[in-house]
């Protein structure tokens, strides 16, 4: 194949993965929007492949069947509740993959200057390309390599971390080393020096060195940040990961790389900043870790919690003609998503109004919960997010909440001195009676007592919520 | 060893209540205690004894062979002296007592030397609400006074156009928006009534309103009462007030057609507040009804357990014995009341009794314990609400404000954005200057990708923000670009690196794809 094909199935490559995103704003586009982005991905590898400069056909052959395979796999065993831990996995592959592709771009550039004026020219592909940058070129590349390398490493050990206390295996609590910021800052300082002893021609042990900080950058950041934060961390990453792409792709020169990279990068952001403004804090401190300094003692709570059990609950469900249920990370903890499913079927089937109300930031990733209602095949059209539905609490008979604490705090309102003053809560306490399902009395992850638990229309129902659900489909169905 | 509790039948004249239904029977045996009832005690409330035998509760023939019997004493109206008198030591009492009230009574029940708990003296605080049968009886009072007024008016309640004309809705006005007065306004809106409703209280115009009725607002300046200082209770309020108060409902009287009072101070007489001349304003066939008369009436011309009907033909009612009135009604909730206080005081539910003298509401409620008077508590550790936070009052804007607000709304986010763009500009220039033209080639498609990547992505609907993550993790694995167009070299270490890339890279394009399809498929339509 030509430049000329090549470039042409770049350019159809770009708009496809444009129109692929663009797709996502409905359920219904969606699905076609998918194919775009795979037959957009097709194309841009077939052309890689059958492009000019390419050789070693049989590993590639390899490699890609190899990878796919382990792709597929997972694709196809992966639980709904672990996506949040696949996402973090996943970025951290293409962390990596900038990583080794940057330094594959230093090794390939020191080879192709060691060469004299004659094997230059007999060069081919990405190595003629670097055979004919000017000195200035030259400088600018290393800038690059060494921009994606280091963006692709903080990627590459925050994704492994964030994927451990996603999937449990890391504690997800907030930790910091003695130091706390001050040893990123001083790790972030010393890439930079590294940097310009690099662009001064001190060699490749820089660059390593600096992967290393790179790496514990990544690694420390997102160790400081924990639980109800972990959305935020996942978007950041991957954003992260589309901004190294992109970095790759000006070293390499290639514009569908810069492109793709742009575009996730952007996107990650765009839910960086989503998430960010759902919980009525600033990007730099979820980064930080950690809530915010209260300015005075937070309001005495004052009653007690009153357990009911499950008779009372399916009573309440019985006389109720609209009921909303707010889930949250609880549910997906507790694996309760089809008992809610089951629950919510029999509910409608008896002519109830049931619908589902999402806080933003309910759950370990970004619409976590809408995936994990929709696996449990709940239909999309009735369930709403906070804007849509916070101003039909007052007519709903019953609000069951299930494992969620914090984005339905209404000290968030009532409450000035509370550490998430001002974050937007679904207003569940205006609604006649809520119950809520929950595995004891503790606290939740940011540790801030909730007064909704103590109000007069208010009833605990203690207990693993899928366990709970299940004697309460029991009892409805009788 | 089992407790034992009895509850004896209500000597009182005319009270039809009994502290013990076979319901609150059988949890109270739940709880591991033994039930004992005098027989006929629930007989007008409409339990009879075969209920409560079948309940596994013990009838016993006579009061006082059942107050020989059993360790607790339940009982509805405040012991008579004979009913003391059968009292020993050991035993506990729990019935209405007020205490303030009734201080000889109290030293006879010291010298007993048998416990008293006082149902009226549970402490507002809402870890007692279960208990607070002050409440749940003045909730069964305010519904049964808009069911009397409405026997003695002699039209609808709602509004109705018909074809032998057309009836305008009664007109009712609340005084007192406590427990009787919200039940009040509850079952009046429901018979469909305009109702209307005063409290010198101005933090409960949300719950009135949030009952269907309207708050009658005073114009008056001044400090306005904080309920949360008395315990949620009114307190007596300034003359200026009071004064602004009675010309309001003086003004009110004549179109109202049912007046229900229900103010009360506590351990105050009740305040005059519906006067002579209003009952004289009001319409010939209007009904007044006086939830105060136990403590002097609200209204002057109320008659302590009387109806009287003036010389206008005012109905005016005094009657105290509401509760009495709906005994079944307020049997099963005092029972349960009762039941409550119970389970407190056996916190193991293994039939052990620890009066716990510790106990905020047990210790409130206590007004003789152990031979010594007890009362009147100590204030409870905790205030019993909160203080109500000034709210602040959003400023009605008036159209050229909001205009101008607007206006300069606009020019800050005009200013902001150009600011933005001339910083963009300044920057992009300060690139271009030093940067090869090979460089600034990709720089402008990726400054443009950024910007269509920003306007794509805004579009996407909050719930398929996963997919999104999942697809844009697939989409992210064109780095295989990269490692591809390496993997040609002629250093077998980048080959090596470059292969890797490969494999991983392809992992991601594969695994996100497919598991972005997987999830978009589950989404479905009802």
């Amino acid at each position: 194949m030509t430049i000329g094909i090549v470039s042409a199935a770049y350019i159809a490559a770009a708009v496809l993965f444009i129109l692929s995103l663009g797709g996502l704003s409905g359920q219904e586009s969606a699905k076609r929007a998918v194919w775009y982005g795979i037959v957009g991905m097709g194309m841009a590898v077939v052309a890689t492949i059958f492009g000019p400069g390419v050789g070693h056909w049989f590993i590639i052959a390899v490699m890609l069947i190899g990878g796919s395979a382990m792709g597929w796999y997972v694709a196809k065993t992966v639980e709904m509740t672990e996506m949040p831990q696949l996402v973090a996995a996943l970025h951290s592959f293409v962390g990596l993959a900038a990583v080794f592709i940057g330094y594959n771009a230093q090794l390939e550039l020191t080879r192709v200057q060691g060469l004299d004026e004659v094997a230059r020219q007999a060069l081919q592909g990405f190595a003629a390309i670097l055979a004919h940058k000017s000195p200035v070129e030259v400088s600018i590349l290393k800038v690059e390599v060494f921009l994606g390398v280091f963006i692709g490493a903080v990627t590459f050990t925050g994704s492994v971390v964030a994927f451990g206390k996603l999937a449990g295996k890391v504690d997800g609590k907030a930790k910091k080393l003695p130091g706390g910021h001050a040893l990123n800052a001083i790790a972030a300082l010393g890439s930079l020096a590294l940097l310009v002893m690099f662009m001064q021609g001190a060699g490749i042990w820089t660059l390593m060195l600096m992967t290393l900080l790179a790496f514990f950058i990544g690694y420390h950041l997102i160790m400081g940040i924990g639980g109800a934060d972990m959305p935020v961390v996942v978007s950041m990453l991957n954003s992260y990961s589309g901004w190294a792409a992109a970095a790759i792709g000006f070293s390499l020169g290639n514009d569908l790389l810069i492109v793709t990279g742009a575009l996730v990068g952007s996107s990650g952001a765009i839910l960086s900043y989503i998430m960010c403004k759902a919980m009525n804090r600033s990007f730099i401190s979820v980064i930080l870790g950690g809530f915010g300094g209260t300015t005075g003692p937070a309001m005495e709570v004052e009653g007690e919690q009153v357990a009911i059990d499950a008779a009372g609950v399916a009573d309440a469900l019985n006389d109720a003609d609209s009921i909303i249920i707010v889930p949250g990370y609880g549910m997906a903890v507790a694996q309760a998503q089809n008992a809610v499913s089951e629950l919510t079927s029999m509910l409608r089937g008896r002519g109830k109004t049931v619908r589902f109300a999402i806080h933003p930031v309910a759950g370990r990733l970004p619409g976590h919960m809408n995936v994990l209602l929709a696996e449990a095949r709940v239909p999309y059209d009735i369930v709403m997010e906070m804007d849509e539905i916070n101003d039909d609490f007052p007519e709903t008979d019953v609000v069951i909440v299930i494992g969620s604490n914090d984005i339905v705090n209404p000290a968030a309102q009532d409450d000035p001195n509370s550490p998430i003053a001002g974050m937007p809560v679904l207003e569940v306490w205006k609604a006649k009676q809520v119950f809520v399902s929950k595995r004891g009395q503790g606290t939740g992850y940011s540790g801030i007592e909730n007064p909704l638990f103590y109000k007069e229309n208010t009833r605990m129902f203690y207990g693993d919520a899928r366990k709970s659900l299940d004697d309460l489909l029991h009892l409805i169905r009788s | 060893m089992r407790v034992k509790i009895g509850a004896p039948k209500e000597i009182f004249e005319g009270e039809s209540r009994v502290a013990m239904t076979p319901d609150s029977a059988l949890q109270l045996q739940k709880l591991g205690h033994e039930c004992f009832i005098e027989a006929g005690a629930g007989h007008s409330a409409g339990f009879e004894d075969t209920a409560y035998t079948k309940a596994g509760v013990t009838v016993i023939g006579s009061a006082a062979e059942l107050f020989g019997a059993v360790d607790f004493v339940v009982k509805v109206r405040p012991p008579t002296e004979e009913e003391l008198g059968r009292l020993h030591s050991g035993q506990t009492l729990i019935s209405f007592f007020y205490p303030a009230q009734n201080a000889e009574l109290l030293a006879v029940a010291e010298k007993t030397g048998a416990s008293v708990i006082a149902m009226d003296m549970v402490p507002r605080i809402s870890r007692a609400q279960k208990m607070d049968a002050l409440s749940s009886m003045a909730n069964i009072s305010g519904y049964r006074a808009v069911i009397e007024a409405g026997n003695n008016f002699g039209r609808f309640f709602t509004g109705q156009v018909t074809a032998a004309g057309k009836v305008p809705p009664a007109k009712v006005l609340i005084v007192g928006a406590g427990v009787a007065g919200l039940a009040a306004i509850g079952a009046s809106t429901a018979l469909g009534a305009m109702t209307f409703a005063f409290d010198v209280r101005p933090e409960v115009a949300e719950q009135i309103e949030s009952m269907g009725a309207e708050f009658v607002y005073l114009d008056f300046e001044g400090p306005a009462q904080d309920g949360a200082a008395t315990g949620g209770y009114a307190a007596p309020s300034s003359p200026e007030f009071r004064e602004a108060q009675l010309k309001k409902f003086r003004e009110l009287a004549p179109d109202m057609d049912i007046v229900i009072t229900t103010a009360l101070i506590p351990g105050r007489d009740a305040p005059k507040l519906w006067l002579a001349d209003m009952v004289a304003a009001m319409k010939r066939g209007s009904v007044v009804v006086d939830l105060a008369a136990e403590r002097g009436g609200n209204c002057d011309l109320t008659v302590k357990d009387e109806k009287i009907v003036t010389e206008n033909g005012v109905t005016v009612i005094g009657y105290t014995d509401f509760p009495s009135k709906m005994a079944a009604q307020s049997s099963q909730l005092y029972s349960t009341n009762i039941r409550h206080m119970l389970t407190d005081l056996t916190p193991g539910k293994d039939g052990v009794i620890d009066h716990n003298m510790e106990d905020d509401v047990i210790r409130g409620a206590t007004v003789t314990h152990q031979g010594a008077i007890t009362f009147p508590p100590p204030p409870p550790k905790v205030a019993a609400i909160a203080a109500a936070k000034p709210k602040e009052k959003a400023k009605e804007l008036t159209p050229e404000e909001r205009k101008a607000a607007d206006q300069a709304a606009f020019r800050k986010a005009t200013r902001s954005q150009i600011t933005l763009l001339a910083v963009g500009t300044g920057l992009l220039l300060l690139v271009g200057a030093f940067a090869p033209a090979s460089f600034m080639a990709h720089f402008v498609v990726f400054v443009l990708a950024c910007f269509v990547g920003f306007q794509v992505i805004w579009n996407v609907s909050h719930s398929l923000h996963t997919p999104l993550m999942a697809v844009t993790n697939a989409v992210s694995g064109i780095v295989i670009l990269g490692a591809l167009l390496q993997i040609g070299s002629g250093s077998w270490l980048v080959v090596i690196l470059a292969a890797l890339s490969v494999l991983i890279a392809s992992i991601n394009i594969v695994g996100g794809f497919l598991v972005t399809r997987r999830m978009l498929a589950m989404f479905q339509k009802s």
